[in-house]
């Protein structure tokens, strides 16, 4: 089973972004679980969301305590929450933010990726300038790196969560997905 | 037709699946999307139903006992202070024999306010005379819907189809739509007997002396006894239809177990991987999973429990005073058994506090290293 | 019609208090003492007795006066309190 935890602020998509990863791994025939850590969302407070991943159904209905793997869609959350809590060892911190992976040397033990998912969003013109919704250029980039999940259902799923503008997201999630590097020491 | 959707949505998709005819509802966190989706059902025309917009909970119940009496399958949802606020009308709804059917997401009862889950909001409710199904998956949720008004129509007594506030009703996962041709087959076009008709002008529900209240009473028990086995048949036939089967109770690793977890609703499902992880370890442990709290199946528990070594229950609820109410029934059911084995009641996860697999191994290790339970309530986790 | 439901045992009782068919079944005349009596020199075919009458028990007859239906009136004298004319006595029933 694979377990993912999401952070990111209320208005990003967090919670979608774990909804996208769940529909779209669902779209591959394997079983899934997807909720955000229950709360009175706001925007601009942080957010987590929790998914599971797993060939078969999913009977544990606890939060996520050690997740595998990390996504974070707001940068200037670390150092702000202890985002790598629990993390197992040697997981993915995927990270939305326009420096280099090498720049985040607090985070060695684990594999870290970044995709500047909030240029792509803003240049495809989701949310606002102020406010970008980066959740579906995360997740094409989150496809890409880790291969957890084929692009073609990642696209399929924000087409389907998308409200509006699912023409421009699917776009997003594809550039992202075409644009980021799979940092070349960690396969 | 799979589909990843939540708990709230699974209820929605188990009226519509169930052509219900009237929906009448009053919005509150956490069922809100409940009552979403089958509003946009009803607009855009793939719900062919009444949609009654009503100004509390109590109205919200008595629009139902209206349409439900003049024969329309019903439809309604709520949570936590919202059904509280329906408690007179619970029980003119039973008294009144309709089959009505809804969704309750258990939320702890404030002050403090709070928004998280517990079971006490329904348990308090369990003298009202509605059938109560516990659910733990969000398939099961939508499943027992439809099952719902296929007993509640044979027996004429309403139904309460329970979740977990947020840890079923806002989590998403694969969900299996059944095709509507086979719901249709299995839950056939409601013809109530009784129902208001003009062409047979009758007074309902007026007053009744001490001359035949009681034999009413008798009627609701007789009918709410028949329901046990009405779930069992009715759960059968599911699974032939649907691939799903759906008992009073759920067992997992039972057989050869000497003690065995007696758990509801999500607990019940982390349950399962904990029982594995103790079960590679050596210990006999296997789990009952309560389904249906009412009717409470005592009968099959005393099957199931009598001769064993230990048992232990979780509850997610607590009757001040007293103990758990999952403790206390399956205590009661087990007193006139000769082989009654002792009995652990623990309190977890009240107020929406996380109860992880750590903590339910916590549990049952305690059971199996203790010789003897003390006292009515073991508290789990309490903060010093 | 005045159709009446009953039962002799539990068995073939309905499911809920369903005791009466029309309420007509139900001659509430019998618990009447005092009886309105309409002077009809007084009356002036207003109908106010007929909209006041709790028990629907006044009709209004083809030359608009009003006329009690003894087997429902329970003597409650609302009539004769609202008639502006006091056209209505109550008066003892033998």
């Amino acid at each position: 089973m694979l377990e993912i935890r999401f952070h990111g602020r209320g208005g990003q998509g967090t919670v979608v972004a774990s909804k996208v990863l769940a529909f779209a791994v669902a779209r591959e025939g394997r079983f899934v679980q997807t909720f955000p850590e229950y709360g009175v969302e706001r925007r601009g407070a942080p957010v987590v969301a929790f998914t599971r991943i797993d060939d078969q159904k999913i009977y544990i209905r606890s939060k996520i305590y050690e997740p595998d793997h990390l996504l974070v869609l707001d940068p200037t959350l670390i150092g702000a929450i202890d985002v790598t809590e629990g993390l197992k060892p040697g997981g993915w911190i995927i990270i939305n933010s326009d420096k280099p992976a090498k720049d985040f040397p607090q985070f060695a033990g684990f594999k870290v990726a970044t995709v500047d998912a909030t240029s792509i969003a803003v240049k495809h013109r989701l949310g606002s300038a102020a406010a970008p919704i980066v959740n579906s250029a995360i997740m094409g980039a989150f496809a890409k790196i880790t291969g957890f999940v084929g692009i073609e259902a990642v696209r399929e799923a924000v087409h389907e969560l998308s409200p509006v503008k699912k023409d421009e997201n699917v776009e997003a999630a594809q550039e992202a997905y075409d644009t980021a590097e799979v940092p070349k020491e960690q396969s | 037709m799979q589909k990843v959707m939540m708990g709230n949505h699974a209820l929605s998709w188990g009226a519509k699946l169930s052509r219900a005819e009237v929906i009448a509802a009053y919005p509150i966190t956490p069922q809100t999307e409940v009552v979403e989706l089958l509003s946009n059902m009803c607009a855009d025309g793939s719900l062919k139903a009444e949609f009654i917009k009503v100004e509390s909970e109590h109205s919200a119940m008595a629009a139902s006992m209206g349409a439900a009496a003049a024969g329309a399958r019903t439809f309604t949802a709520t949570s936590s202070q919202g059904l509280a606020l329906m408690h007179e009308v619970l029980h003119w709804a039973t008294g009144a024999r309709l089959p009505i059917v809804m969704g309750n997401i258990n939320r702890a009862m404030a002050p403090p306010w709070t928004i998280w889950t517990e079971q006490t909001d329904s348990i308090a409710q369990r003298d009202t005379g509605w059938i109560q199904i516990y659910t733990s998956s969000i398939q099961e949720i939508m499943d027992s819907v439809i099952q719902a008004y296929k007993v509640a129509e044979q027996v004429y007594l309403p139904v309460m189809v329970v979740l977990d506030s947020f840890v079923l009703s806002h989590t998403n996962e694969n969900c299996d739509i059944p095709d509507q041709d086979k719901v249709d087959a299995y839950l056939p076009r409601f013809e109530n007997a009784y129902r208001l008709n003009t062409d047979k002008p009758a007074a309902f529900g007026g007053l009744t002396g001490p001359d035949w209240y009681y034999e009413l009473r008798y009627k609701i028990e007789k009918d709410t006894e028949r329901s046990l086995d009405l779930f069992e048949e009715t759960g059968k036939e599911f699974g032939e239809m649907f691939g799903r089967e759906y008992g009073l109770v759920e067992t997992y690793k039972l057989d050869d177990a000497d003690t065995v977890l007696v758990a509801s609703a999500s607990i019940a499902s982390t349950a399962r991987p904990a029982i594995d992880q103790l079960r590679e370890e050596g210990h006999k442990v296997g789990l009952v999973r309560i389904r249906v709290f009412r009717p409470f199946p005592s009968e099959l528990l005393r099957k199931l429990l009598a001769g064993r070594k230990k048992v232990l229950v979780i509850d997610r609820n607590i009757s001040f005073g007293m103990s758990g109410a999952f403790y206390a029934e399956t205590k009661a059911a087990l007193y006139n058994e000769k082989k009654a084995p002792p009995m652990w009641g623990y309190i977890a996860g009240l107020g929406g506090r996380d109860v992880p697999l750590n903590v339910i191994r916590d549990m049952i290790e305690q059971t199996i290293a203790e010789e003897h339970p003390e006292g009515d309530i073991v508290w789990i986790g309490v903060k010093r | 019609m005045s159709e009446e439901i009953k039962w002799e045992s539990q068995s073939d009782m309905p499911l809920m208090a369903m005791s009466l068919g029309r309420m007509t079944v139900n001659k509430t005349g019998s618990w009447r003492n005092l009886r309105p009596v309409l002077d009809k020199e007084k009356c002036i075919k207003c109908g106010i007795c007929w909209k006041f009458c709790p028990d629907v028990s006044i009709s209004i007859d083809e030359e608009d006066y009003p006329v009690v239906n003894l087997d429902f009136c329970k003597g409650c004298g609302i009539c004769a309190t609202e008639c502006p004319k006091d056209a209505i006595e109550m008066v003892k029933e033998e």
